[in-house]
């Protein structure tokens, strides 16, 4: 806890940081200029070798901000893990890649891009990950919807049989 | 057989999506001028371990560039846990990992307890551990099976899976399925083990330390095999600290960090075990760290048996856990709390929790966000293979394709753990 | 069988084109190495030692779709597979079978979502589902044991 608590008041004081903190999880509420100045000093000056996760969460229908982008990063040599939050508006977003700081963030931002269609500037390959490469749409987003598919049961089961589409020979 | 009325289901080819054009900045400007071939390996190969595809960019054999592919076996799953309550969820999580069931089962419970507050009790803390060593001894054996076979070491593999069968019977006796367990639940256990677990168990523990020797016989000291794996994929510290490389491919590399030890969770500092390390940074060195886990897990399953404690195993927090089966028929309040939490299921408190497991491959985290309703507003898995694969393009430059797949095979990557 | 039950033991035995070519099909069938997900490592398990697939035939797995004639889809299909799939059983030369094998090959499972193709007869013609998630290597073998059993049922006019 002692370095954790170290790095909020630097970060407090230099990028005027927020905080959330919840079971005993701080994460850092940064905005998207400084995000990348404050990976680089989490890796050169607290030691925070890995950057655990990168992720993000549709706050949809809300817009402003409607994503937060998730970050962890751990620290090895203190044994500590510490969270940042970079909020975004809009619903085609986009802000600075992470990719020079820690090589991993490469197919986490992609998979943002793929699933959020966040857009990371300074990316150098941004494209789809996991989706077909000409799929439409960023299926985390939450007005995407589940593309959930009516079952067939016995009392259904000829009327959907009619409508599925079945491969031939 | 095919008439011309055979009405022919038109499927659009987008196999080869991105041309020269849109993969320039990946390859060296000789493929570009047509002096090194690209080459497709994958998504359909014996050694990839599943649905990968490998775009190469070769030099005669040599790798000049490794373009992973990767998606073929995205199932959408963290999108559907979003339409489940968080109990229901679970079953989710079985299939992510598909040799590290109870390990997936467990980080996501873990998450939801710490999101909850919700205590475990000291039976099944100790049930989960041994569970979950043995998950790593049976996900390493189906590693060690496929690796040997990778490199034409037929009868390992029919060693392994040997053994994995005994494993997965004490699984299957547990929980009544061999793979897809469901086993671990937010608050505890779904049930108590059967009163034949522990002679399974021990019975396991007493054939498996020959077992091992017999693989090792066959490999460890095999003039074919060092040759095919020493000083293949050396992978410095530094490098794998830079690309989040974490398991056993980070501690191979000279990097004594296991979540189990500096991290500990589910009691785990109660036992008494050694974290392998190994700083030759190579394929061999990275075998060899897999073995001695095989050798510590057990080390954690004997003592986690030997002071095995008896008690319930769910947690008796009636607002997240159902109450038995016994209680129903007795108790007005165990039916409604049994109605509710099944129906609707629980509504944990507003706030984001991440929680991290050591998996056989690396860290494995959940990021679990609730907005206070039944059904979790956000779930992230942050799986070792999806990072570990990242580093496969740097190991795979100027070796040769024969050894790309023994590349493959030792970053121990699980398709389903990287697309989700 | 045939005449040699009224004439006694010539050295040779009579029986129809059909269950002559039937029982070959169905007694080497080479099934592609092809696995998808979580019933991939189950059809490792039935090939193993313990559940020995050997016995029924089975043992040779094929890396090649032109050398193989059944395909065992083991696991779920997602949107970016399916194209593939069906490319790989386009290149697998008649007579060709497919085994769905597990829920989700079947009819999607668990997974009704966007990124699952719900059950795989969307996109190749199956022959034999086996149910479980995933079947258990018996499972399995019963699948393929049925197989056999409709390969052997086939008729003159059905070949291809």
């Amino acid at each position: 806890m002692q370095i954790t608590q170290m790095i909020v008041e630097a970060f407090q004081e230099r990028f005027q940081a927020g905080l959330y903190e919840f079971r005993n999880e701080v994460s850092l509420i940064l905005s998207t200029e400084q995000i990348a100045p404050a990976a680089l000093a989490l890796r050169d000056e607290f030691n925070f070798e890995l950057l655990a996760e990168e992720t993000a969460v549709d706050y949809w229908p809300e817009q402003a901000p409607r994503f937060h982008v998730v970050y962890r990063f751990r620290s090895l040599k203190h044994n500590a893990i510490i969270g940042a939050r970079v909020p975004l508006d809009g619903n085609a977003p986009s802000m600075p890649s992470l990719v020079s700081v820690y090589a991993n963030a490469n197919w986490f931002e992609r998979e943002l891009w793929d699933m959020f269609g966040i857009r990371f500037e300074g990316h150098p390959d941004l494209r789809r990950v996991v989706m077909p490469y000409d799929w439409e749409g960023h299926p985390l987003r939450k007005d995407y919807p589940l593309g959930y598919e009516e079952v067939q049961f016995s009392f259904n089961f000829e009327e959907i049989d009619v409508r599925k589409p079945y491969a031939q020979d | 057989m095919m008439s011309d009325e055979t009405e022919f289901r038109e499927i659009e080819f987008n196999l080869a999506p991105d041309s020269l054009d849109e993969l320039k900045h990946l390859v060296s400007q000789r493929a570009v001028d047509g002096d090194t071939v690209l080459l497709n390996m994958g998504p359909q190969h014996p050694s990839t371990h599943g649905v990968l595809r490998l775009l190469l960019e070769l030099d005669g054999e040599q790798v000049i560039n490794c373009i992973p592919d990767v998606g073929f076996l995205h199932t959408g799953i963290e999108k559907n846990m979003e339409a489940k309550t968080y109990e229901k969820a679970i079953v989710m999580t079985d299939r992510l990992d598909y040799l590290n069931n109870l390990g997936n089962n467990l980080a996501y419970c873990m998450a939801i307890e710490k999101l909850c507050d919700l205590d475990v009790p000291p039976r099944a803390q100790a049930l989960r551990v041994i569970l979950a060593e043995l998950q790593r001894i049976s996900s390493h054996l189906v590693w060690l099976g496929t690796h040997a076979l990778d490199m034409a070491a037929m009868s390992v593999f029919l060693y392994c899976f040997r053994e994995r069968e005994s494993i997965l019977d004490i699984f299957e006796m547990c929980s009544g399925q061999r793979m897809m367990t469901t086993y671990i639940r937010p608050g505890g256990l779904w049930r108590d083990t059967p009163v034949e677990f522990e002679d399974a168990v021990r019975n396991f523990l007493k054939i498996f330390p020959s077992r091992i020797d017999e693989y090792e016989r066959l490999l460890t000291k095999n003039p074919l095999f060092l040759e095919r794996t020493r000083k293949i994929g050396m992978l410095p510290p530094d490098v794998a600290l830079q690309y989040g490389v974490t398991g056993p491919a980070l501690r191979a590399s000279g990097v004594n960090h296991d979540l189990r030890k500096v991290q500990p969770y589910s009691g785990y500092e109660q036992y008494d075990f050694e974290v392998p390390t190994h700083t030759d940074c190579d394929t061999y060195a990275r075998y060899l760290v897999r073995i001695e886990e095989l050798h510590q897990s057990l080390h954690i399953v004997e003592q986690a048996l030997n002071k095995l404690p008896l008690g319930p195993v769910r947690s008796n927090n009636r607002k997240y856990v159902p109450p038995p089966r016994s209680e129903i028929g007795v108790s007005m309040e165990a039916l409604i709390h049994h109605f509710k939490l099944w129906t609707e299921g629980f509504t944990p408190p507003v706030g984001s929790v991440y929680s991290a497991v050591e998996s056989p491959r690396g860290e494995l985290g959940v990021y679990l966000e609730s907005d206070g309703s039944p059904k979790p507003y956000r779930v992230h898995w942050r799986t070792p293979s999806f990072t570990n694969m990242q580093i496969l393009p740097y190991l795979a430059k100027s070796h040769l394709v024969a050894d790309l797949v023994v590349l493959i095979g030792t970053i121990d990557v699980v398709l389903g753990d990287v697309d989700r | 069988m045939g005449v040699e039950q009224k004439l006694g033991n010539m050295g040779v035995v009579t029986l129809k084109l059909e269950q002559l070519v039937n029982w070959s099909r169905s007694n080497a069938m080479w099934p592609m190495l092809f696995g998808l997900a979580c019933c991939a490592i189950e059809m490792m398990s039935a090939q193993a030692a313990h559940y020995d697939m050997s016995r029924f035939g089975m043992e040779l797995m094929r890396a090649s779709p032109r050398q193989s004639d059944l395909m065992i889809v083991a696991g779920r299909v997602s949107r970016k597979m399916a194209p593939v799939l069906r490319r790989l059983y386009d290149q697998m030369p008649d007579p060709k079978w497919v085994i769905a094998m597990g829920d989700c090959a079947s009819c999607g499972g668990v997974f009704n979502n966007y990124a699952i193709v719900q059950g795989v007869d969307e996109v190749v013609p199956v022959d034999v589902y086996v149910a479980g998630c995933p079947p258990r290597p018996e499972a399995l073998i019963h699948g393929i044991v049925t197989l056999h059993e409709k390969v052997k049922g086939e008729r003159l006019a059905h070949w291809t």
